[in-house]
């Protein structure tokens, strides 16, 4: 069954068929619409919605819910996402599973409500305080918004981590067809952590203190080695890559735009490739190497170089591979003809 | 140190293995409160079926202590968090234990809002008018006059504004079950605080909704007084500012019902949509892309859904996509539809092979984007706009094609046959008519009269083009 639908619908539908239990949201534009989905359809199944007083509320619910072992997730974008950051970091910290959908809108401060990939770093780099991270899932279609927002329950669970779904504007407000999933995600079992009110949980302690400073060490390495395994959940797309001089990079609706890209440096008999990543952390470090073999990496991004940033540090540093950017911001995005003659003059550049 | 209660764990390990004593000073009232609670989820047996949210501050450690489910969330935040608890968890015991600086300042909306909501949870609230675990900072419950580490001449009301009475705020509510202001400075007291404390539990293992008690208790330390004149100063200066009673007990009343919602299944509820196969490639097919333009109120976004939908009834990828970027400033109402035989790359259409534009301002703006070998076609009642050479520029008179066959209003469904008709979409008519007709599948009363438009233009067309 396949159905027309915006992202931010599918982002609904896929949190629907994740099973999640709970919806805790607070109002802001462009993520809205995953709200309204939800808030018809999760009473109808005896699901709960509940509109906040606010994002701090909206997390802390969160907190509450995810401590029960329920699967509980928001939406929001830049400024909410924004007053979620302490809380990303107790979840963390209590090792709470959780999806938080950030569709982007423009910043900084009130900014405006186009589309932009400003909070690349906010997600990927931790956001809230202490030594934590997120794992980051970015779609890239309105399927994607779907199926990623099952994978990041999924990932929630495996880890018990924060799991941030790094949309934008334009995937959130575009449609395109939706192919339903087949049922609902199995449910995860929670009763050796959470606190389900019941008398094999009453031992339980959801909590993120410790004040023993050898035992708050320990919790941190404990945790820094459960995010180097998520290596193995890397996920990204190479794109004609096998034969290219020329690697185009982007995540989310900047893939879209250098994928076309790449068609049309093709259709010009040039030599071009796209490298996706679908996780943001974990990154796909390996991967990105192997795209890095171009010798040319261009990142595109509507961000000031986060992105590319994020590159550079993944790249490895054996490997003769030039990198450079291509970006606008503001809720402006580069035009396919933009990047494909930022590509060429790339390649020309080295003639 | 306190004697083994009932609802305590027999040694708080997780302050210190083996250990019974507890990490409050001297005199310090959250000692005997813990000791009250505990007592009272044992007598009413609910302990396996209770969950406690520790706040942050003096409390943060309730966990040691408390023998059931425990949770520890962030400052402030603790009657958010039981709100996510107990939405989570219907019909179980949910406690919250808060300080005044936790619940009166920094988490004080969240708190109000939960009352207001009549969230399913026990809110315990100890005022001792001081942050103390923090070091005997003011809190909004600082009596005037009071000196603080940060008020040390005193809280001024000019400066720090008054104390801040949490219960009679609350009782301008009108979801909170109960409330009532108690205090623990001694014997007679202690024993009111109990039966508030227990009436407190009884209406959430009733599930009858929010309970609120605030504590009056002492603190010695920061207070920089013995216990004696501590518990003085609660009796004799606290009870001024903040008078013991009950506000509100409506525990005898049923528990309030929530309006019922149709329930439903996933299958009925997503399960309507497109049979039939997923878009397969197609490198046969010439990759389109439409730009739709003109002013909000035109059909301008529906237009393009109706041509999306067609595609994708008809095997291809297709995305629409709104206007984005400066477009949505100037009064102009945009959409990009792109139609291919391979996946979507950019939904953004910035090169459109077809523009479609109802309005001036539209037309002007789009005409220059459309590149050699494209088409414009615009509402023939405006002026022809400047296209690029190359471009094939086309007049259709759809406002007078649609008023003429009685929907003024179907404009937008006469420009859809242009492009039939000039077969610019690529796409089979019987997939269009049908798009056209489950975009008023809301109105069935339009689906004729569209019809009628649809048929009009066509033969317009067919004479015309």
């Amino acid at each position: 069954m396949r159905k027309f639908v915006k992202g931010n619908e599918a982002v609904a539908i896929g949190a629907v068929y994740a099973g999640c239990d709970t919806y805790f949201g607070y109002p802001i534009t462009p993520a809205s619409d995953i709200a309204h989905a939800v808030a018809e359809y999760f009473p109808q199944l005896g699901r709960e919605h509940l509109q906040a007083e606010c994002e701090t509320g909206t997390i802390n619910m969160i907190f509450g819910a995810a401590s029960a072992g329920k699967l509980a997730m928001t939406a929001s974008s830049g400024p909410g996402i924004s007053l979620m950051q302490e809380g990303l970091s107790y979840l963390a910290g209590a090792q709470l599973p959780a999806v938080i959908v950030n569709v982007q809108r423009v910043g900084p401060g009130l900014g405006n409500i186009g589309p932009e990939q400003g909070d690349y770093n906010q997600a990927v780099k931790g956001g809230g305080h202490g030594n934590f991270h997120n794992i980051v899932l970015a779609p890239a279609s309105v399927q994607e918004m779907c199926d990623l927002t099952i994978k990041a329950f999924e990932m929630a669970f495996k880890y018990r981590n924060p799991v941030v779904v790094l949309a934008d504007a334009v995937l959130g407000q575009m449609m395109e067809f939706l192919q339903l999933p087949k049922m609902e995600s199995p449910r995860p079992e929670t009763s050796s952590w959470a606190v389900h009110g019941d008398a094999d949980t009453r031992g339980n302690l959801v909590s993120s203190i410790y004040l023993d400073n050898e035992l708050q060490e320990r919790h941190n390495w404990m945790l820094q080695e459960k995010y180097a395994s998520m290596e193995a959940d890397a996920l990204s797309e190479s794109y004609k890559t096998g034969d290219a001089e020329i690697v185009l990079t982007g995540y989310g609706t900047c893939s879209r735009i250098a994928r076309s890209a790449v068609d049309e440096l093709r259709s010009q008999n040039v030599k071009a490739g796209l490298f996706h990543p679908l996780t943001l952390f974990p990154f796909p470090a390996k991967a990105l190497n192997k795209a890095a073999k171009a010798g040319k990496l261009l990142a595109v991004e509507l961000s000031n170089g986060q992105y590319r940033d994020d590159v550079l540090l993944h790249l490895d540093r054996k490997i003769d591979c030039d990198v450079e950017l291509i970006n606008r911001m503001g809720g402006n995005m580069m035009t396919v003809e933009d990047v494909v003659l930022r590509a060429r003059e790339m390649l020309e550049a080295r003639a | 140190m306190i004697r083994k209660a009932k609802g305590f764990y027999e040694t708080f390990d997780r302050k210190e293995p083996g250990t019974k004593a507890t990490h409050y000073c001297p005199g310090c009232g959250h000692g005997i409160i813990h000791k009250l609670i505990g007592e009272a989820m044992a007598e009413l047996g609910i302990q396996d079926r209770t969950v406690f949210v520790s706040p942050v501050g003096c409390a943060a450690f309730c966990f040691h202590y408390f023998d059931c489910g425990n949770v520890a969330g962030p400052h402030g935040r603790a009657s958010a968090v039981a709100t996510g608890v107990s939405r989570a968890l219907p019909g179980k015991v949910v406690i919250s234990y808060q300080g005044d600086g936790d619940l009166g300042a920094i988490g004080f909306n969240n708190a109000f809002q939960a009352a207001n909501r009549g969230e399913h949870f026990a809110c315990f609230f100890v005022n001792n008018s001081i942050y103390a675990m923090t070091g005997g900072q003011m809190a909004p419950t600082t009596m005037l006059g009071q000196r603080t580490t940060t008020t040390p001449f005193g809280r001024d009301p000019v400066k720090e504004g008054y104390p801040l009475k949490v219960c009679e705020m609350l009782n301008q509510l009108d979801a909170p079950m109960f409330i009532e202001r108690v205090s623990v400075s001694d014997t007679k007291r202690i024993m009111q605080a109990k039966k508030a404390m227990r009436k407190a539990l009884e209406i959430q293992r009733d599930g009858k909704g929010y309970a609120f008690v605030e504590f009056l208790s002492p603190c010695p330390t920061n207070w920089r007084m013995d216990p004696v004149a501590s518990a003085r100063f609660v009796n004799d200066q606290m009870e001024k500012v903040f008078p013991l009673g009950n506000f509100r007990d409506r525990s005898a009343e049923p528990a309030p019902v929530a309006n019922p919602v149709p329930r439903s299944t996933i299958e009925e509820l997503l399960g309507k949509g497109h049979e039939g196969p997923a878009a397969k490639v197609d490198p046969g097919f010439k990759e389109r892309r439409f730009k739709f333009s003109g002013f909000g109120g035109q059909g301008v976004l529906s237009l393009g859904l109706v041509v999306a939908e067609a595609a994708g009834a008809s095997g291809r990828f297709v995305s629409w996509l709104p206007s984005y970027g400066p477009e949505q400033r100037g009064g102009y109402a945009s959409c990009s539809v792109v139609v291919s035989g391979k996946e979507v790359g950019s939904p953004a259409v910035d090169s459109p092979d077809v523009l479609v534009a109802m309005s001036q301002q539209a037309a002007e703006k789009f005409a220059a984007t459309v590149p050699a070998g494209g088409v414009v076609i615009h509402e023939a009642s405006l002026p022809e706009p400047k296209a690029r050479e190359g471009v094939r520029v086309m007049a259709f008179p759809a406002a007078r094609i649609a008023a003429e066959a009685g929907t003024p209003k179907a404009a937008n469904t006469a420009l859809l046959v242009a492009l039939t008709a000039l077969d610019l979409h690529g796409l089979p008519l019987e997939k269009v008519l049908a798009a056209l007709d489950a975009s008023f599948a809301a109105k069935p009363a339009l689906v004729e009269r569209n019809r009628k438009v649809f048929q009009a233009a066509f033969d317009w067309a067919k004479n015309n083009l």
